[in-house]
């Protein structure tokens, strides 16, 4: 489906629809990370936004600093011998000592990583509407802190981010020459973060978010560590969040404060719910043709409303999502019946007595 | 020679004393029954037993090891599992994964293991579904391993939830009224399912308001009544105890708690 997308797009002419949709699949990983934290553990969080700002800020920054007041200095002579310094020209000529791409993403990574401990060890003692709130309040005093201080870029962002040779000729950037291989990178590595999510969920790891999800009080005292399972879960979606901002800033060269806003975190917790929330190929699909609906501007100036008006319309008619429900209708349209799971237990307890006696 | 022993045990919820200095001992093997009237503590002293709640006082050791203030995962790693008064399966799961999720505490593997279905973890997926499906037939509900947990009826759900008790490997487990909403072909049936529990060398405390339930089961019992003690030992002996008769039949024996006795 992937490259069968590509094709037509190729086919029609309308391959510049591919950075968009790119675009939309990196934040599609966001949601794959909610649909873990919401769907499975039960922890909800309104503040993942700001993760993916922390990412890609931080990849950002790094990467256009210029540190060249410090090149004579041994350390900075030292790390570029490792690779972790870069040092280049500008448009101008001027020389500048940035870092690498790559130790930027590792920094991002650590950055997130200790930012979403600090957040989740408190917040997670939270439950429900608490912890949204304290969510939220995290997400908006980072949104803040990016549009009030110099360096990063206040309220224009941070623009020529230079592109990131992954391995093997692979680059991340947005040039138009390297927009299908960019797609590709893309869907890569959505698809491999799904296999992962995916196994992650069908194993006992899994089995204990879901089990903290329903009763908390069960799970502990069957032997889930719950509190450190909540804030596992926690830091590795916001892990999540922060690869998509790292991989999106390179890709559009540039990253913006709004990345962080309240609006954006909100209208990752809709497409999770839109998804079906413990459904890990529903909220991707959702999430990937509604980002990029809204990236092609289909919904105009409506745009956060439509996102608003889907959660709304989510949670008071369909809470296990729409696909759900539609999969039911459809299947009672084409005449194929699911028995009712409680059709049949005609069973009695008493059939263990063949077991029990003693 | 006691596997547990609680110590002089007190909780207080404001200034209510719902377990007031109990004591208690069980020995290996053993199935030991705690009744008394509603109200009397039982549940307060299961929740403490297995950390859901903690003791104001008092001291708890399992195996000669101390256990109060630890929280109930770190109990259940210990080998104490427990059901609860309203079964409390995971009802988004179907039987089988609710059982396997007692396997927890005896298994390993972490969230980068797991997503990455490391060398090994498939292996002991394999084996975490196997012994859940041996425990599920052992309540003899290997059929309904497929079911949506909240299908179940009410007596089902009892014996999924003992099954997932089972599934942690506990050598005590802690039964919280598992008789109560059964009929009387369930009650008989969930009789010779506990003493094979125990005939494999598991050791149960169990609390219960069914006196045929109880009396038929325990080898030592302990009756409760306000937060205290008022009487221990076997069956025959504690129902013959007037403080017993007194406070379950209401008759003119008025039982003082020891603080006011001397």
């Amino acid at each position: 489906m992937i490259v069968g997308t590509q094709l037509v797009m190729r086919v029609t002419g309308t391959e510049y629809c591919l950075t968009q949709l790119t675009m939309a699949v990196y934040y599609a990983i966001v949601v794959m990370g909610l649909c873990l934290l919401m769907g499975y553990a039960g922890q909800v969080s309104l503040g993942h936004g700001a993760f993916f700002a922390i990412g890609g800020y931080t990849s950002a920054v790094l990467t256009t600093h210029n540190l060249s007041g410090f090149k004579d200095a041994a350390w900075a002579a030292w790390l570029q011998q490792a690779h972790l310094l870069v040092a280049k020209q500008d448009l101008y000529g001027n020389a500048t000592l940035t870092v690498s791409p790559w130790a930027a993403f590792a920094a991002a990574m650590l950055t997130t990583f200790l930012i979403a401990l600090l957040i989740g060890y408190p917040a997670l003692r939270l439950r429900g509407h608490y912890l949204a709130m304290a969510t939220l309040g995290f997400g908006l005093i980072v949104s803040k802190m990016l549009l009030g201080s110099n360096i990063t870029g206040s309220a224009d962002g941070i623009n020529a981010v230079p592109e990131w040779k992954l391995i093997g000729g692979l680059t991340v950037t947005g040039k138009s020459a390297e927009r299908v291989q960019n797609y590709y990178i893309a869907c890569g590595l959505a698809l491999l973060l799904l296999v992962f999510l995916r196994n992650l969920v069908h194993s006992r790891v899994g089995r204990a978010l879901q089990a903290i999800h329903d009763r908390e009080t069960a799970a502990n005292a069957m032997g889930i560590n719950t509190a450190a399972y909540k804030l596992r879960v926690f830091v590795l979606s916001a892990l999540l969040a922060a690869i998509a901002g790292v991989f999106f800033t390179h890709y559009t060269a540039g990253i913006g404060p709004s990345e962080a806003g309240a609006l954006k975190s909100v209208r990752y917790v809709a497409l999770a719910a839109a998804g079906g929330m413990a459904n890990l190929w529903g909220v991707t699909a959702v999430s990937i043709t509604m980002n990029y609906l809204s990236l092609r501007g289909w919904f105009g100036s409506y745009d956060n409303a439509v996102f608003g008006a889907i959660l709304i319309l989510i949670i008071s008619l369909a809470p296990e999502g729409p696909l759900k429900p539609i999969g039911h209708w459809l299947r009672r349209l084409t005449g194929k019946r699911q028995p009712p799971p409680t059709s049949g237990v005609t069973f009695h307890v008493s059939r263990f007595t063949n077991h029990g006696a003693p | 020679m006691a596997l547990l022993e609680v110590k002089a045990v007190r909780r207080s919820f404001g200034g209510l004393v719902a377990v007031d200095g109990v004591s208690l001992t069980v020995t290996p093997s053993q199935i030991k029954g705690v009744i008394g009237p509603n109200g009397a503590g039982k549940t307060t002293l299961f929740n403490i037993i297995s950390g859901l709640l903690k003791p104001d006082s008092g001291q708890i050791t399992f195996k000669d090891r101390p256990i109060n203030g630890l929280r109930p995962y770190q109990i259940a790693h210990a080998g104490i599992s427990r059901t609860f008064q309203n079964p409390s399966l995971f009802l988004q799961m179907n039987v089988l994964e609710n059982v396997m999720v007692g396997r927890h505490s005896r298994t390993r593997w972490g969230f980068f293991g797991c997503g990455l279905r490391w060398v090994g973890q498939a292996k002991e997926e394999q084996a975490i579904r196997e012994a859940a499906l041996a425990h599920l037939d052992y309540v003899g509900l290997a059929h309904l391993a497929d079911w949506p947990a909240g299908a179940l009826p009410f007596g089902q759900r009892r014996m999924v939830e003992l099954a997932r008790a089972l599934a942690t490997e506990p050598e005590m487990l802690l039964l919280d009224e598992p008789a109560s909403g059964l009929n009387t072909r369930e009650k008989e049936d969930l009789g010779s399912l506990i003493r094979k529990i125990r005939d494999r060398g598991i050791t149960i405390l169990l609390v219960e308001h069914d006196m045929p339930v109880v009396m038929g089961l325990s080898d030592d019992i302990m009756v409760l009544h306000n937060g205290c003690t008022i009487a221990e030992g076997a069956p025959e002996v504690v129902q013959n105890d007037p403080k017993v008769i007194s406070v379950y039949l209401g008759g003119e024996f008025q039982y003082a708690p020891s603080g006011q006795e001397s």
